[in-house]
């Protein structure tokens, strides 16, 4: 199963409202996954060339202003440190790829959730409810925001098999359903992409498939064209990107999904009962998204 | 708590059930225990609100409107009843429907009317996939268009489309009866266009009738229905299995 969530503000006044919204969105998939919960929220852009990156570990108490003070000294930057749970989000100027090889080799059981300027991803295992309040999310304010409720099938349950799942820079992805080419697909991309995975999750190698796709030029509706030929099996997939979100379904559409858009927002979720709240959603267009097609919106 | 009030002239009681305060399972049972000539034969249901089995196995002669949209499998196992939906509708849809009528006013998830035995469902909006799939003798109205697959395996019944039809309508099908108005973006396997002769102009004005829909014509219909060869695996058609 799984629930898949996602709201896209149109209308600029409702962002402080936007983790108040979404809440009751998540919480309501509960029945679809119980398991764990997580949430992409773009928000707090980062000024001029700075990168936010969300950072993980299983340890609630980590030392994240320890890792953040010996990270500025080691590439002699300023690094702000933003402590929410088990996750906490650094904003710094540097290379992504500097600040990796630092995080591997000093703490490699960091794990990296998000890279990016404006978005932050925070998954945790427990019940949507327990998830929201360990990170505040009904507080937050933003433009966008991606959630899912996992019932895992594919692989354990832990957090790093938890969505939404990094796609690279402002990029993230969550999944509803299972692929069946994933071992082949993730050894491939290992071989001829370079690329690393985290867990034995299906979804990090759609994840990781799209980054690829990315990374070789395409934009995000050419990417998603080339994996409806490539990934086998069943899925409804949200995407975010850095100010736009776009949903996708296999050509068999199994998975469900249902789209609410009006002036002020759109919103995605697996069942309308999580868009039931939503304010106007009683005079909104309501569809159901038709296979193998992409829809869009913002920038994405 | 539902409130109940009397409509005196026509003797008729409606009761209202608000879904924010009474338990799904608490109507759904007093759904259960209608019989034929109790007192409440017209409900309201208010705040639906997407939830999952709204008036399921109802077997008596009641109406029941759901204003709102539902979730999951409303009106499934119809019997008897009348019951309208004034939103949308989720997955299963009036699944393995006995009898009576089921009307969504807006449109209906993937699955609806799948494997119903009989009765009329009409959708007035759009049907998402597979609508109708393994239809056993269900008449299905849509008054926009179908998804992809829709009516596979149909078995016997109809499918009436006032809009247009997705991919691979009507595969593997048996003996039901399709109907469709607007462009067919692709036939299955063993589904061909029939000749509208007389039984299926019948069949047509019968259909819209019942559902209410004016001004169309059978003539504004194109029929399509199984060429028989499939009915039984042959190795030598494997290929037509597709």
């Amino acid at each position: 199963m799984c629930g898949i969530v996602g709201l896209y503000l149109k209308n600029e006044t409702l962002r402080p409202k936007i983790g108040a919204l979404f809440a009751p969105m998540l919480r309501e998939m509960t029945e679809r996954g119980p398991d764990s919960a997580g949430i992409a929220i773009y928000r707090n852009p980062a000024s001029g060339s700075a990168l936010k990156v969300t950072l993980a570990h299983d340890d609630a108490r980590f030392d994240w202003a320890g890792l953040a003070a010996d990270l500025a000294q080691a590439l002699d930057v300023e690094v702000a440190v933003e402590h929410l749970s088990t996750h906490a989000v650094l904003t710094l100027d540097g290379e992504e790829t500097v600040i990796r090889q630092w995080l591997d080799r000093h703490h490699p059981d960091v794990r990296i959730t998000a890279v990016g300027q404006v978005i932050e991803i925070f998954k945790e295992v427990g019940l949507p409810q327990q998830v929201i309040d360990r990170f505040g999310i009904e507080r937050m304010t933003g433009s966008h925001i991606i959630g899912h409720t996992r019932m895992a099938t594919e692989s354990a349950v832990t957090t790093a098999g938890s969505h939404p799942f990094s796609t690279g820079s402002d990029l993230c992805l969550v999944h509803n359903g299972s692929l069946s080419n994933h071992p082949r697909l993730r050894d491939w991309l290992k071989r001829h992409a370079g690329m690393r995975f985290q867990t034995e999750n299906d979804t990090e190698v759609a994840a990781a498939y799209l980054t690829w796709r990315l990374a070789e030029g395409d934009g995000l509706r050419e990417a998603l064209g080339h994996a409806l030929r490539d990934l086998d099996g069943f899925y409804t997939f949200a995407i975010g990107t850095r100010d736009g979100f776009a949903v996708l379904r296999d050509p068999i559409a199994c998975k469900p999904a249902v789209l609410a858009e009006t002036d002020d927002w759109v919103a995605m979720a697996s069942e309308y009962r999580s868009l039931a709240h939503l304010p106007g959603v009683e005079n909104a267009k309501v569809w159901e998204p038709a296979p193998a097609t992409i829809y869009a919106w913002g920038s994405a | 708590m539902p409130a109940a009030g009397g409509d005196g002239s026509r003797g008729v009681f409606l009761e209202i059930v608000d879904l924010d305060v009474t338990p799904l399972r608490e109507l759904n049972q007093r759904l259960h225990d209608l019989r034929a000539g109790d007192n409440l034969t017209a409900w309201r249901v208010v705040n639906p609100k997407g939830r999952h089995n709204v008036a399921v196995g109802v077997d008596a002669p009641v109406s029941i409107t759901i204003d709102g949209h539902v979730g999951y499998y409303c009106a499934g196992m119809n019997s008897q009843a009348e019951i309208v939906i004034t939103g949308n509708a989720g997955p299963g849809l009036a699944e393995n429907m006995m009898s009576g009528v089921v009307r969504v006013k807006g449109s209906a998830s993937q699955y609806a009317g799948a494997t119903g035995r009989g009765g009329l469902l009409v959708i007035e909006g759009d049907a998402a996939g597979r609508c109708g799939i393994s239809m056993k003798g269900i008449d299905i109205v849509v008054r926009g268009s179908v998804g992809h697959m829709s009516a596979f395996m149909g078995q016997a019944g109809r499918l009436l489309v006032c809009g247009d039809a997705g991919e691979a309508l009507g595969d593997s099908l048996y003996e039901a009866r399709l109907y469709v108005r607007g462009t067919v973006a692709g036939l299955g396997a063993d589904c061909v266009e029939r000749p509208l002769g007389d039984t299926e102009r019948a069949d047509i004005t019968e259909l819209l009738a019942r559902a209410g829909i004016e001004g169309l014509e059978p003539e504004d219909f194109r029929c399509y229905g199984s060429a028989r060869q499939l009915y039984n695996f042959q190795a030598d058609k494997f290929h037509a299995y597709g």
